[in-house]
């Protein structure tokens, strides 16, 4: 099995302002986000791309409405959808197209329109969805996000010892450092720098999880062009290479088996250990400079944490506690506000975080810039947790 | 001799004391509180849990006939006896009957199920009646209703109350009743339903079959008789010459309502819960005429004790302390809901396919590493094999709560809000993920024992989508 290493590489990357774009349809935001991608790449789309992979997750469409939205001359175009890793995927098909030689050139682009719905959270998930559970769709629990996330706080809580109290108050803090983020990121959605008692005490929304536990709803786009790694120079100094691509599948162990646990996530483990084998990490707390992982509630970024070995099981409580994930910290962790700042268009949401890996490594992302950024890792996770889709990707500044 | 073999009861958790529904209108506290189903149960799923309540023991194959007596089924055309039967498992070879319309369906039903036992066209069948009838707002059947359901199994085997003989008489009388499009109970005025109703039938049937039968008020250890309140039945036993006092079974309305055609079999399941050997019971129920049981306890009655039965139900009770609460659950006010689209109308062929998972719990168990598992897939969860499994029923197994959450987002689209979504680690192997449902917020825990029920999960296109739910452990 060959790495995907080096062989690709993004050259330009263009996103929306996330939140509630109440003027913007979803045509509007696919060519914001992909003009300001062709425009930092330097190419032109009807001459220069030759293939192009479309992620939405709500019925935005298929191929058709990204070539007609811009006016694409008879490309092939694949739509991708694979939950809340929907971004992920449109990028992760791209970069093996391109790594295959079938293509030098090609467009990457995710949009969600939410806000049209008018209502929070997100649309009706329907159990085949949900739960994997194709045969008994009509017969199922309860669903929603937050209810699914809420079971692994509880349960992780229960495990370590925590009282809802100081359970609360850890993933709080998450809280608290993403917005700190978000207010510093133009593009997010919220712009509000919230405090550790604010966040503990807000509405709860499924118990323990409190109404700043939760990521916003909000409209989005995000969009890059990945061609040949070796080209990359061609087009500018700064290429970010592709270190490493991986997703991962869950049979739905958690709903089935007693074995698994609800204190972690497996496939965030098992596509973490991939993605590492296939960049060369063998210490990823201190090789990775930046991660944007999928803060869709905070539990779900605590435990990520510790999925991702960036703390040890049972650990992300004191890491949390000692700074570890801020701006300033050893490995700082959503360093745009995350999913909590830019709510979840979940087929531009992987993007959105490869965006900022992108800026960052480019030393374009002040207010926030982390200094001399290496390597960078994005991870997304649809589904719930004891069925899971992961993606995890790594990107570095440097060919190696 | 055709006599009861099992018996089985189930009253709802929740508890609307009349004081409550008195003070929403403004009006001085009343004793007493009745029996309210959840917004998730109606007379179909009581009939499950008074049916598994009976089955204790039992071999629901066993069975040759489910006969459901109710005011209240939840399909005016569609046999609720084919869904209980599905659900608690029985052959398909056995005769499924509703027993409708009538406040003595219940004994109705007991008496056929007894005449075809003596026909020899049945071995035993199990006889359910249940009702969760509605009273105006504001009115006094709306104080007087309580909702439940029982269970009575018959027989020639193994027999803890024979029947030693029956006596019906029919009576036309417009004197409680509900047309076809009404969603409630109507009464004429309360003086004619005693002077020409009640105290004119009963006494008459209950004389007549005394008569028949050669026996007196004295040859009884207990009389049970449906009423509508307790002053009637007091004063129609004085009449016949019971002593109310010692003789008489209590009609439960402070602590349970008036439970339509489950009522007489549920006092009749609350004397035998007090019986002993040799005891004979008169059983009396009324509406559009009366039925008379004679009925003589035998020394096996020991054998069925271990019920939840009538005393353990209602030992085992939550306050609805929310009268409004109690308008939302029975769909009598209607609540802004949000602009976010409703579930989506049950397929009738899905629904089809399901069945026996859906509606009787049936996994699978792996034929070669014994792993259960729910639902069924084709290929075990934990050894890989596809399609080597033998049928394995989760329904009446307890289990354990390994999470859950209490989830608040559903405000506006689900009437039990916060829903709590557990995941349950099943006794003997199996996770199961689902709803929660008769508990109170506060009290659920990681690690507490559960155990499964089946519920209402919504109503989509008059189509009743039925599952199954956790709850606590009762009492």
């Amino acid at each position: 099995m060959e790495s995907i290493r080096d062989k690709v590489a993004i050259i330009g990357m263009g996103c929306t302002k996330f939140g509630e774009n109440w003027d913007e349809s979803t045509q509007d935001m696919l060519v914001e986000a992909a003009y300001e991608a062709f425009e930092d790449a330097g190419i032109d789309p009807q001459k220069d791309l030759q293939a192009a992979w479309f992620g939405t997750v709500w019925g935005a469409g298929t191929g058709l409405v990204l070539a007609r939205t811009l006016q694409l001359p008879y490309l092939p175009i694949t739509r991708v959808e694979n939950l809340c890793a929907t971004g992920s995927e449109a990028l992760r098909n791209a970069c093996y197209a391109v790594a295959a030689g079938v293509y030098d050139i090609v467009l990457a682009i995710g949009v969600e329109k939410l806000k049209d719905g008018g209502y929070g959270g997100l649309p009706p998930i329907t159990a085949p969805m949900a739960t994997g559970d194709v045969q008994h769709s009509y017969r199922s629990s309860t669903f929603t996000s937050p209810g699914r996330f809420a079971m692994m706080a509880i349960r992780y809580f229960e495990r370590y010892g925590l009282s809802p109290e100081q359970g609360k108050e850890m993933i709080a803090r998450i809280a608290v450092k993403n917005h700190h983020n978000g207010n510093l990121t133009p593009k997010a959605h919220f712009h509000r720098e919230i405090t550790l008692e604010q966040a503990v005490n807000a509405p709860i929304v499924a118990w323990p999880l409190g109404l700043f536990d939760c990521c916003g709803v909000s409209d989005g786009a995000a969009a890059a062009i990945v061609c040949r790694g070796d080209m990359a120079k061609n087009f500018r100094t700064d290429p970010v290479y592709v270190k490493a691509l991986q997703i991962c599948a869950g049979p739905y162990e958690g709903e089935l088996s007693q074995k698994y646990d609800f204190t972690h996530v497996e496939e965030t483990y098992i596509a973490g250990q991939r993605a590492y084998a296939e960049a060369g990490i063998k210490d990823p707390r201190k090789e990775i400079s930046i991660a944007e992982v999928h803060d869709c509630f905070t539990i779900t970024e605590a435990v990520i944490y510790e999925d991702l070995q960036f703390s040890p099981r049972g650990g992300a409580k004191e890491d949390i506690e000692a700074g570890t994930f801020k701006l300033d910290g050893e490995l700082p962790v959503n360093t745009d506000g995350g999913l909590k700042c830019f709510g979840h268009p979940m087929g531009a949401t992987g993007l959105r975080m490869m965006y900022e890996v992108y800026k960052q490594m480019q030393g374009k992302a002040s207010p926030r810039q982390v200094k001399d950024p290496k390597q960078g890792l994005t991870h997304c996770l649809g589904g719930v947790p004891g069925g899971g889709i992961i993606s995890v990707l790594i990107a570095g500044a440097e060919k190696g | 001799m055709v006599g009861i073999t099992s018996y089985g009861a189930y009253i709802p958790l929740h508890r609307l004391s009349k004081a409550t529904i008195s003070r929403a209108w403004g009006g001085s506290p009343v004793p007493g509180e009745k029996a309210v189903a959840n917004w998730d149960e109606d007379s179909v799923t009581m009939v499950v849990a008074a049916g598994m309540d009976c089955l204790k023991g039992f071999d629901s194959k066993t069975l040759d006939g489910l006969y459901l007596a109710s005011t209240t089924f939840p399909y005016l055309e569609k046999q609720s006896a084919a869904i209980a039967a599905t659900v608690l498992d029985l052959r398909q070879d056995v005769a499924t009957i509703d027993f409708s319309n009538s406040l003595r369906g219940g004994t109705s039903a007991m008496k056929a199920a007894m005449d075809a036992i003596n026909a020899d066209s049945a071995g035993s069948i199990m006889v359910c009646a249940a009702d969760a009838r509605l009273g105006m707002p504001h009115g006094a059947q709306e104080m007087d209703f309580g909702d439940g359901a029982v269970a009575i199994m018959l027989g020639n085997d193994g027999v803890i109350a024979a029947i030693e003989g029956t006596y019906s008489i029919m009576d036309e009388i417009i004197d409680v009743w509900r047309p076809d499009n009404d969603t409630f109970v109507h009464s004429w005025e309360e003086r004619f339903i005693r002077e020409k109703g009640y105290n004119r039938v009963v006494p008459a049937a209950v004389s007549a079959a005394l008569k028949k039968y050669s026996l007196t008020p004295q040859d009884f250890t207990k009389a049970v008789f449906y009423a509508h309140n307790p002053s009637l039945m007091t004063s129609v036993a004085r009449q016949l010459g019971f002593d109310s006092k010692t003789q008489v079974q209590d009609i439960l309305s402070a602590e349970m309502g008036n439970t339509g055609a489950a009522l007489s079999l549920m006092l009749l399941v609350a004397a035998l819960e007090e019986a002993k050997a040799g005891d004979r019971i008169l059983l009396v129920s009324y509406g559009d005429g009366c039925d008379v049981l004679i009925l003589r306890v035998t020394e096996d009655i020991e054998k069925v004790k271990d019920r939840r039965g009538i005393k353990g139900h209602l030992a085992s009770k939550l306050e609805l302390d929310n009268y409004q609460k109690y308008l939302e659950w029975r769909q009598i006010i209607h609540v802004e809901t949000t602009l976010r689209p409703g579930p989506d109308q049950p397929s009738a062929v899905a629904l089809l396919r399901d069945r026996k998972y859906g509606l009787a719990m049936y996994g699978v168990k792996c034929k070669v590493c014994g792993t259960p598992q729910f639902p069924r897939e084709h290929v075990c969860v934990n050894c890989g094999t596809r399609d080597q499994f033998e049928d394995y029923c989760f329904a009446d197994r307890k289990g354990v709560l390994i999470t859950f959450s209490q989830d608040s987002s559903w405000a506006g689209v689900s009437l039990d809000v916060p829903v709590t979504v557990t995941a349950v680690d099943v006794e003997g192997g199996g996770r199961i993920i689902c709803d929660m449902t008769d508990r109170d917020p506060e009290q659920v825990k990681v690690g507490m024992p559960v155990e499964m029920t089946f519920r209402k999960l919504r109503r989509v296109g008059g189509v009743n989508n039925y599952w199954w739910k956790c709850q606590p452990v009762r009492g």
